[in-house]
């Protein structure tokens, strides 16, 4: 082999050269998610169109023309032109969160809120050292959380009619979410079991629930409730509502759950079987675990479902945020003012739905342990 | 099975019952269906007692009283002489004019919505995002109520609006005024030969397919269905001499007058519920199109199959198993969502049987039961459809 018959060899490789321009960093990165082709780019250019048209003048009304220190709307249009008027969300904002609550004893749903908190530390800090203890913990606040609303028992009692707002809203939608998830459990073991008694009426009671609107429920709790028990024997209209709600929730739980019941491998009913597992047995260390982590965006979408249906308790006449919405238009002062207030509600139940199915979202990705 | 492994014991215990695997389902379905049936005679039985208590009966009789109420929006004659029944019936189809509408926009715009969030245009499927959960975390009766206000505050009053698309349309705060159909002579047959060429369609597609599976020849059946839709009805429409017209809304006094009324209420749910339902579509949708492989489309491409055929020919089919029972379940959620109505004056079922018959008759039970009832009967038969449905695309044999 000669070593001369070549003119040249390279030793080396020869430095890369940099990607065209316009194919990497900002300008690559729009030509190829914005621009890539005609209808690309218009529809780019079209939702550009929007943002530009509502954000700027949403955000102008919302915050920079806004108006807080008014004490009427007319008042409040006199300073701004277009500018939202929050002196309404001001001057009420203890309305929309309590309702008609005395406002001497405001510290006692707001101790229950915190302590809602306190109870529920347990059910999601799954590393909490004496778990189980600090769950049967959590077992009283419901308990703990009537006393301190309702009060008595050493406390100034506070009736029912007084209840309202955000208020209403957490005690429907937190006692229907806390009853809706266990009896949801049981009705969707009833109607996969293998007994067929116990299945059909899990199935009448489920179909029947979920055929119906939640509003005739609340009718009935309204109207009819009172028919069905014994004479003497009346409940209190928000406990009929919120019996109403959880029986309306546990039914679509029971059939999220059963979603989760069918869509594990039947090898791990068969498996809990050969291992000698009773029925309970299997259900609680096999099933269950699998089925709920399977089943938990369902369980938190009915959960946020619920939330928002709370809002229906205002057509039966009960003060929930949207419920206050007419007596404060009745009010002279702030005669008209209907788009700060729905704004101001659709903000607070955004926060709370919005809130819950980011932390669904994070469960998922946590418990996707890679099988199914 | 067969053979019992258990030597043959004859005295029998009591705690077998509970104790032996055998006897142990019966205890249970037996105590089950005891309780069950103890509690449904207790509340029957409380209900019955109350009633007398009242000095109230239980017959339906009212049905065939007269109303007394004005209906605005009615799809069948209806006046206040009509009996309870008839409002009702007027409530029910309210009720199903308003779902189906809903359906049917909920359906295109959350299609829509569904594939542009995602679409590679980051700008675009942000948005989509934004619509997605800004309106499915906010409460649909606040969002009825707010569309409700809008319509009633944004549009003119009759007297000032001004007719859109040449007459066609008139929008004021009362309600949308859109031309409707006037009828004489023998629209009947008109009707008829419609419906016929339709049915028609039906059996020359099915046809056609036969023939495209034996032959391999394609014939161009949309056009020919197009054809097949239109040409017989306009010729028995000119030829019965044109007894089917259209009426456009024109001003009369301080409101408009003929053409066919959506009140303000109707518009304002059906624009609610559709916009509300959409961005649930849109998430099905979603979920159903990220659910198929894309090795699917690969293999299809593959395979030598266009763009549009492997749409239609290889994912849509496989998506649509995934998309159809959710969607099912969603239509069945706007028609009991539509119920809401209650809330801005729309005389649907809720509206008509469950408000203003059960307020002036005082017949509570009677009311709430056929109300629940008939809302149970549309939503078992959605169901049922379903069900049928999903029984036929299942994929077999898994």
């Amino acid at each position: 082999m000669s070593e001369t018959n070549f003119a040249f060899v390279a030793t080396s490789d020869k430095p890369q050269l940099p990607a065209p321009k316009g194919t990497t960093g900002a300008i690559g990165w729009v030509r190829e998610n914005l621009f890539s082709s005609p209808m690309n780019t218009f529809l780019t250019l079209l939702s550009l169109f929007v943002v530009y048209s509502t954000v700027p003048g949403l955000v102008n009304w919302a915050f920079v023309n806004s108006v807080w220190n008014a004490n009427s709307l007319d008042e409040c249009r006199a300073l701004t032109e277009n500018g939202a008027c929050w002196g309404v969300v001001r001057e009420r904002y203890h309305q929309f969160l309590f309702g008609f609550y005395p406002s001497e004893l405001y510290w006692r749903p707001i101790l229950a809120f915190a302590l809602l908190f306190v109870a529920l530390v347990p059910a999601l800090w799954d590393g909490m050292p004496k778990r189980g203890l600090a769950l049967m913990g959590s077992m009283t606040f419901p308990f703990v959380a009537f006393w301190l609303i309702w009060g008595g028992f050493g406390l100034e009692p506070v009736s029912s009619t007084q209840l309202g707002g955000l208020l209403l809203t957490m005690i429907i939608g937190v006692s229907g979410i806390s009853f809706s998830l266990p009896i949801g459990i049981v009705l969707a073991l009833s109607r996969s079991s293998n007994l067929p008694i116990v299945k059909s009426l899990a199935v009448i009671f489920i179909e029947f629930i979920r055929g119906v609107p939640l509003i005739t429920l609340l009718f009935v709790a309204h109207v009819l409730l009172n028919y069905f028990l014994p004479k003497g024997v009346n409940f209190d209209i928000v406990l009929r509502v919120v019996i109403m709600v959880t029986l309306f929730a546990s039914a679509y739980m029971a059939e999220v759950i059963r979603g989760g019941l069918a869509a594990l491998p039947k090898g791990q009913y068969e498996a809990a079987d050969a291992l000698g597992l009773g029925y309970w047995q299997s259900m609680r260390l096999i099933i269950l675990p699998q089925a709920l982590k399977i089943s938990i965006p369902g369980i938190v979408n009915t959960f946020i479902g619920l939330f928002k249906d709370t809002t229906l308790v205002l057509i039966i006449g009960l003060m929930d945020p949207l419920g206050l919405v007419a007596p404060t238009l009745a009010d002279q002062r702030w005669n008209g003012i209907v788009v700060e207030l729905y704004a101001f509600i659709a903000f607070m139940f955004f926060i709370f739905c919005f809130a819950m199915s980011r932390y669904s979202m994070y469960l998922e990705r946590k418990l996707h342990t890679g099988h199914r | 099975m067969s053979t019992s492994t258990v030597p043959a014991d004859n005295s029998f215990q009591l705690s077998q019952l509970w104790r032996d695997a055998r006897y142990r389902s019966y205890t249970i379905q037996i105590i089950a269906l005891v309780v069950a049936l103890s509690v449904v005679m207790m509340l029957i039985g409380n209900a019955v007692e109350n009633l007398e208590a009242l000095g109230k009966d239980f017959n339906f009789g009212f049905l065939f009283e007269p109303a007394g109420y004005d209906i605005g929006q009615r799809l069948v004659e209806y006046t206040s002489a009509s009996g309870h029944w008839k409002a009702a019936l007027v409530g029910l189809l309210n009720t199903l004019l308003v779902a189906f509408l809903a359906c049917l926009a909920a359906t295109v715009i959350g299609v829509f919505v569904g594939v542009l969030r995602l679409s590679n245009n980051w700008v675009i499927s942000r948005l989509m995002a934004v619509y997605i959960e800004g309106v499915r975390n906010v409460p649909l009766l606040l969002q009825i109520l707010a569309w409700y206000a809008v319509f009633i505050h944004v549009f003119p009053k009759p007297k000032q609006a001004e007719p859109l698309l040449g007459g066609a349309l008139v929008a004021t705060n009362r309600g949308f005024y859109i031309p409707g159909f006037t009828y004489e002579g023998a629209y009947l047959a008109v009707v008829a030969v419609f419906l016929a060429s339709i049915a028609g369609i039906f059996i020359f597609r099915s046809w056609a397919k036969k023939r495209q599976e034996e032959t391999g020849q394609i014939l161009p059946v949309g056009l020919y269905s197009l054809g097949l839709l239109i040409v017989p009805t306009a010729i028995v429409y000119f030829i019965a001499g044109m007894p089917i017209g259209l009426e456009f809304p024109t001003l009369k006094g301080f409101n408009y007058v003929g053409g066919t009324k959506a009140g303000t209420p109707l518009i304002a749910l059906w624009f609610a519920l559709s916009i509300y339902s959409a961005a649930f579509v849109a998430e099905i949708v979603r979920a159903g199109i990220m659910a198929i492989s894309k090795g699917q489309t690969e293999a299809a491409y593959a395979l030598g199959l266009r763009p549009q055929r492997t749409m239609s020919l290889v994912v849509l089919p496989q998506s649509l198993r995934i998309i159809i029972p959710p969607m099912i379940s969603n239509y069945l959620n706007i028609t009991k969502n539509s119920s809401l109505a209650i809330a801005v004056g729309y005389m649907d079922l809720t509206g008509t049987l469950g408000g203003i018959t059960l307020n002036q008759t005082g017949r509570e039970m009677e009311c709430m039961l056929l109300l629940m009832a008939t809302y149970l009967v549309i939503s078992l038969t959605i169901s049922a459809v379903m069900n049928y449905y999903n029984e036929s695309v299942k994929l077999k044999g898994r």
